[in-house]
């Protein structure tokens, strides 16, 4: 039977909720951008009018505003967009429980089976209508029979639109796009695509999938599946938590790093968050991994794996600390860092000791995390610290787990 | 007449099953306004005055007024200018 798929995206949603909630700035140029300050100074999203200066995600608050002097930028407020994506998802809710977030402000919808509510176009319309009513912003859908096509349908017109692409009609509307509209192809790929002639999705899909894994793996058969509308990835169950793969945190500091006692206290600041995740999931972690981007720009990871499985907060910390003054040497400063942990078993699980690690000190560590953790709970992450993030207060004034609550997603 | 958001003092019944019912509202100068009668219970934006939530359409003295709730706080679409109201308040 041909599923019934919509992918429904909340046009420049940040600006959007800030326009509703400022109608004094309704008709001007809004930009929702990071705190200058913190050096967080780039846009995260714009509004139609600002679209209209050529405004990007992601460039920085000055290049804007030297493009449209009169933008007006506004700090985000996640808690409130996070109220809104909420709201968003219990209209979806009436009419499926496959709703599969992708983010904050896009969601997918399986609603084959609620054909009481009527077909996918009547449906989208319904969503398009109580979304603009109920939360005074607007989204682009797109109904068809594939999560891939769905989410090319509501890219396809901006904004408040509605775009169907059917088995009849997606040669016409899906395949004259550029490769890169499709989900997965980003500038790498894009630049090899080109390479090898390909410049639409009809291209790629006229592109035998022997030929696309010879050069992309066993990402060729993706990109081919993708293309052709022949994937049959299932829409996720609303309450099927996906499976937690790794937890990290990473932050860009308010001023460049300069040497490893720098780092150290970045480090020590979101390991600690990253520990504590690590601790409520109840889970142990064995690979620790670190990202670094010095102010060039330049960023790599390494990653590392560790004798026993662990969550405690100081082995994480140390650990990553180690493999950094392993694998950084210091020929320009660092303007962001970040560690995260994977490899994870359950924390019950019993552990294989050995005769060279003091397991009672071991020990000593766990109860020592779990008292913190109950203190912190209590009276805040600035409860209790270690020492060496007093050295500097502005450093590691930031507290990644109560900050950063939305974490970036994937497909599969 | 330009038009803002002005958060109110409100007097609400909460019954045992968890529904809330606006009995009246408390206007700055101590007047109260009764309801006299709830029309209509719906999740609303408000575009005037810039927000989102309940909104509840309410029968007072013979108009029909709407009044949000937003998450716990309540607001109308007040006519007017808000520098002037806050000034002239305080």
């Amino acid at each position: 039977m041909e599923r019934v798929i919509l992918h429904s995206d909340c046009n420049s949603f940040y600006a959007s909720v800030e326009c509703l909630y400022h109608p004094e700035i309704r008709d001007k140029p809004v930009a929702v951008g990071g705190d200058v300050e913190q050096r967080h100074g780039i846009i995260l999203t714009k509004n139609q009018i600002a679209k209209k200066y050529n405004i990007k995600t992601g460039e920085a608050l000055w290049q804007a505003k030297q493009k449209c002097p009169d933008l007006v930028i506004v700090p985000p407020n996640y808690p409130l967009y996070m109220r809104f994506s909420k709201m968003a998802r219990q209209i979806y809710l009436d009419y499926t429980d496959q709703v599969e977030p992708f983010g904050l402000d896009e969601s997918w919808l399986d609603v084959t089976g609620s054909a009481v509510k009527g077909d996918g176009l009547t449906i989208a319309k319904k969503i398009s209508a109580r979304i603009k009513f109920e939360l005074g912003i607007t989204v682009s859908i797109g109904v068809s029979y594939n999560k891939i096509f769905a989410k090319l349908g509501s890219d396809y017109k901006k904004p408040d639109a509605i775009t169907v692409m059917s088995k009849d009609n997606f040669k016409q509307i899906a395949w004259p796009l550029p490769a890169s509209d499709l989900l997965y192809v980003g500038r790498a790929t894009e630049k090899k695509l080109t390479s090898l002639g390909i410049h639409t999705i009809g291209d790629l899909a006229g592109t035998s999938n022997q030929i696309l894994r010879s050069f992309f793996g066993k990402w060729g058969d993706v990109l081919y599946c993708f293309s052709n509308g022949l994937d049959t990835t299932p829409v996720a169950k609303f309450d099927n938590q996906p499976t937690i793969k790794s937890i990290g945190n990473s932050t860009t500091t308010p001023r460049d790093l300069e040497n490893n006692e720098d780092v150290k206290i970045i480090l020590f600041v979101l390991a600690d968050s990253v520990a504590r995740r690590l601790r409520e999931q109840g889970f142990k972690a064995r690979t620790v991994c670190i990202s670094v981007r010095d102010n060039q720009l330049f960023s790599f990871t390494r990653q590392y794996a560790l004798k026993q499985y662990t969550n405690i907060t100081s082995e994480i910390a140390q650990e990553g600390f180690n493999l950094f003054c392993k694998q950084y040497h210091w020929l320009k400063p660092i303007r962001s860092i970040g560690i995260s942990v994977t490899d994870f078993v359950s924390d019950t699980i019993a552990v294989q000791t050995d005769l060279f690690s003091d397991e009672t000190s071991r020990e000593k560590k766990e109860h020592l995390d779990s008292t913190v953790d109950w203190l912190k709970n209590r009276f805040g992450s600035y409860s209790v610290q270690p020492a060496v993030l007093l050295a500097d207060r502005q450093l590691s004034g930031f507290d990644p787990k109560r900050d950063h609550t939305i974490h970036p997603v994937g497909y599969f | 007449m330009p038009i803002y958001k002005k958060y109110v003092d409100m007097i609400v019944r909460y019954y045992p099953d968890g529904t809330i019912k606006p009995m009246a509202i408390w206007w700055e100068e101590g007047t109260i306004y009764e309801i006299d009668k709830i029309v209509d219970v719906r999740p609303c934006a408000s575009l005037k005055a810039g927000g989102a939530g309940i909104r509840y359409s309410c029968m007072i003295q013979g108009h029909e007024k709407y009044i949000w709730l937003e998450e716990n706080k309540w607001f109308v679409e007040a006519k007017g200018d808000k520098l002037d109201a806050e000034v002239s308040a305080g």
